[in-house]
């Protein structure tokens, strides 16, 4: 069957399979979910057999693990521990490669140059769709587009996953990110596990998803299965417990000199994993190496973190030294000062940096705090 | 502020993160610690830059640093960098010598405002090193002396032996048209010239507040007491213009280092308009 853009046709996990076989055989390397060191992580995959098939995911804050799924599901868990930002914006990326030349240097290879292979991303979720969103427009900007992300990006076939739960983390609905899939796919699958029977509710996006469905066997949904697709994301939403306030841009905005970051420093380790694992967080600092004989020079450019003291340092000394200061940082840039930068917000509701904190602190009631310390605006 | 660009407003490089080559034609020792160079490009291009902005240094296999431009945009043969020895790049950078090759990224960064400014009069509040970014305006304002009222600039140095470009302020200070005013901290017994703060140099110069343009280049924390002083002198903070540093690592608002507020220093700075960062200025470590 030949299947057209908006189409909502049904096939098999058998056909997810050979659908992830076509896309090798085009040369075309998938990314997906996998299991490794007791966590889901998106790496080359080479087929369903390798999937998180049967896992499922619990988390909290400062928590998270892997438990056996109630129903056999390949889209059971709901995130990786990182997103596809290690994808798109690699940890550590080349900038250019140098010689000496007289008394000068000459550049051998440059970013630009970077051919990077096709990629497609398989089980991409809703946050995680709006996060490499808002990574488009942080990396193309008014007279300039980052050339290593506009080359793998340009080159990504998305297949998003709509979610049908969502963990102790999420708070998606709230942030906006999700949990609805609706655009940026090539392809959105819905995952049906009843009855015994285990099928994808798929939607094409794109012609390039189109043409990929039309090479698969698929028969038209019925109108129970699109019923139950379109009640997964609502029971996703249904399930957050969590919420980011709506209002945190101005309470962030108020809350500069608020006492409560003190308390925030109390328990921050400024150990920088909420902005690893965030699906968002852009920064990056370079760093030049040689080899022995001093000839050959290099500049990587690597994530960075606003919790390292480096990151503020100028001469003199670091800007800011306190960890109350840095995590006043990162946490006004990602929901307030985002929205003047880029004209949305860097939060997507995913959760991670609630998950991965070792101790726990959760930005949402963070926000929460912070209104009581006194960032209301005195409407409430 | 009609007309005045918002980010980098000229010559963006087509791959801001690779450095260019430039060849040093000349190596100028000017106070203790800091020294000049000219540089003009290997390939024989040209680099068009505005008053105010400023480039990425490299020196190969050691590092990158961001300095002013401090030369005359006007000048077509060769770019001016003054640098201060702050740290491993910049140490590095000081042994250099005429025939060497560095790498130039830029120009970055939002210009001092020159035509919106037409028909003001004109104060310049700076100290030490600070005198290396306003240079490039002050040359322009020269260049253009008929298009301002009175010229006023307030310099202070720590003594008598750091005074930045002094023999450009005494032929500033030569000029019918231009008032100089060089304060010190300290001195040796029989100096016979302004010995205090800049924040007293500008309370004692004769401002009239109406209609002057401020343009202001000291550390953060001298930054306040200049501001105050202008404001004695009737300059509000709409006719005050500031240059700020932070880390730099891009130069394209990429990076996230340079961040200030809502703002990324390299793109929407390092000028700005006193009165769009007023609310942020004194918030410690922001």
């Amino acid at each position: 069957m030949r299947a057209s853009i908006g189409d909502k046709v049904i096939f098999t996990h058998a056909e997810l399979d050979r659908l992830i076989a076509l896309l090798w055989g085009d040369g075309i390397p998938v990314v997906g979910p996998k299991v490794a060191d007791g966590a889901v992580v998106y790496e080359p995959l080479g087929g369903i057999g390798e999937m998180p098939w049967g896992w499922s995911d619990e988390s909290g804050p400062g928590h998270y693990r892997l438990v056996a799924g109630e129903d056999g599901a390949l889209f059971g868990y709901s995130l990786g521990a990182q997103g596809w930002k290690r994808h798109l914006y690699p940890p550590r990326q080349n900038l250019f490669r140098a010689e000496r030349a007289g008394r000068g240097f000459r550049i051998l290879r440059s970013v630009g140059d970077d051919a990077s292979p096709p990629m497609a991303f398989l089980g991409v979720r809703a946050c995680e769709l709006t996060a490499i969103g808002v990574l488009d427009r942080v990396f193309s900007q008014e007279g300039f587009e980052e050339p290593g992300y506009r080359s793998r990006r340009g080159k990504v076939i998305i297949i998003a996953v709509e979610c049908a739960r969502a963990v102790g983390t999420c708070f998606c609905a709230s942030a906006g990110g999700g949990p609805a899939v609706d655009g940026r796919f090539d392809i959105k699958l819905n995952e049906i596990v009843e009855d015994g029977g285990h099928v994808f509710l798929a939607v094409a996006g794109s012609d390039t998803g189109a043409a990929l469905l039309s090479r698969l066997s698929v028969v038209p949904a019925s109108d129970a299965q699109i019923i139950i697709a379109a009640a997964q994301p609502v029971e996703a939403a249904r399930q957050q417990s969590r919420r980011m306030d709506a209002e945190a841009p101005g309470i962030l905005e108020r809350s500069l000199e608020s006492p409560h970051w003190d308390d925030v420093a109390g328990r921050c380790l400024t150990c920088g994993n909420c902005t690893m694992v965030c699906p968002t967080c852009f920064c990056t600092t370079v760093e030049d190496v040689t080899d022995l004989s001093g000839n050959h020079a290099e500049r990587w450019r690597l994530w960075d973190s606003c919790f390292t003291i480096d990151y503020s340092h100028i001469a003199g000394g670091a800007l800011r030294q306190k960890a109350s200061s840095r995590y006043r940082q990162w946490l006004t840039h990602k929901l307030s000062t985002w929205h003047r930068q880029f004209g949305m917000s860097g939060c997507v509701g995913c959760g991670r940096c609630i998950a991965w904190c070792p101790v726990g602190i959760d930005i949402t009631r963070e926000i929460e705090s912070l209104r009581k310390a006194g960032g209301s605006d005195g409407t409430d | 502020m009609d007309g005045y660009p918002k980010g980098n407003a000229v010559g963006a490089p087509v791959d801001p993160m690779i450095p260019r080559p430039f060849r040093i034609t000349k190596v100028k020792s000017e106070v203790p610690g800091v020294f000049s160079w000219h540089l003009v490009p290997v390939d024989g291009g040209g680099f068009a830059y505005r008053p105010g902005q400023f480039n990425m240094l490299y020196l190969f296999g050691v590092g990158e640093v961001a300095i002013s431009i401090s030369g005359d945009c006007r000048d077509g043969e060769k770019i001016v960098h003054t640098i201060r020895i702050a740290g491993s790049v910049t140490k590095a950078m000081s042994s250099l010598s005429v025939g060497d090759v560095i790498g130039v990224r830029g120009p970055f960064g939002r210009p001092w405002p020159v035509e919106p400014i037409y028909g003001s009069d004109l104060v310049f509040v700076t100290g030490t090193i600070g005198l290396a970014p306003l240079r490039p305006l002050i040359y322009e304002v020269l260049h253009q002396r008929d298009k301002f009222g009175r010229v006023i600039i307030c310099y202070g140095s720590r003594g008598t032996d750091d005074i930045l470009y002094e023999d450009e302020l005494h032929l500033w200070r030569g000029r019918f048209d231009t008032n100089v005013h060089v304060t010190v901290h300290s001195a040796p017994s029989g100096y016979r010239g302004r010995i205090g703060s800049v924040a007293a140099a500008v309370r004692a110069a004769h401002i009239e507040g109406g209609d002057t343009q401020a343009f202001v280049c000291r550390s953060e924390v001298m930054t306040k007491p200049a501001v105050d002083a202008l404001h004695e002198r009737g300059v509000s903070s709409e006719r005050i213009w500031v240059t700020l540093e932070r880390n730099m690592k891009c130069g394209i608002g990429l990076c996230g280092h340079c961040q200030f507020g809502p703002t990324f220093m390299c793109r929407d700075g390092p000028v700005y308009r006193f009165d769009e960062i007023e609310h942020l200025f004194e918030i410690r470590e922001l």
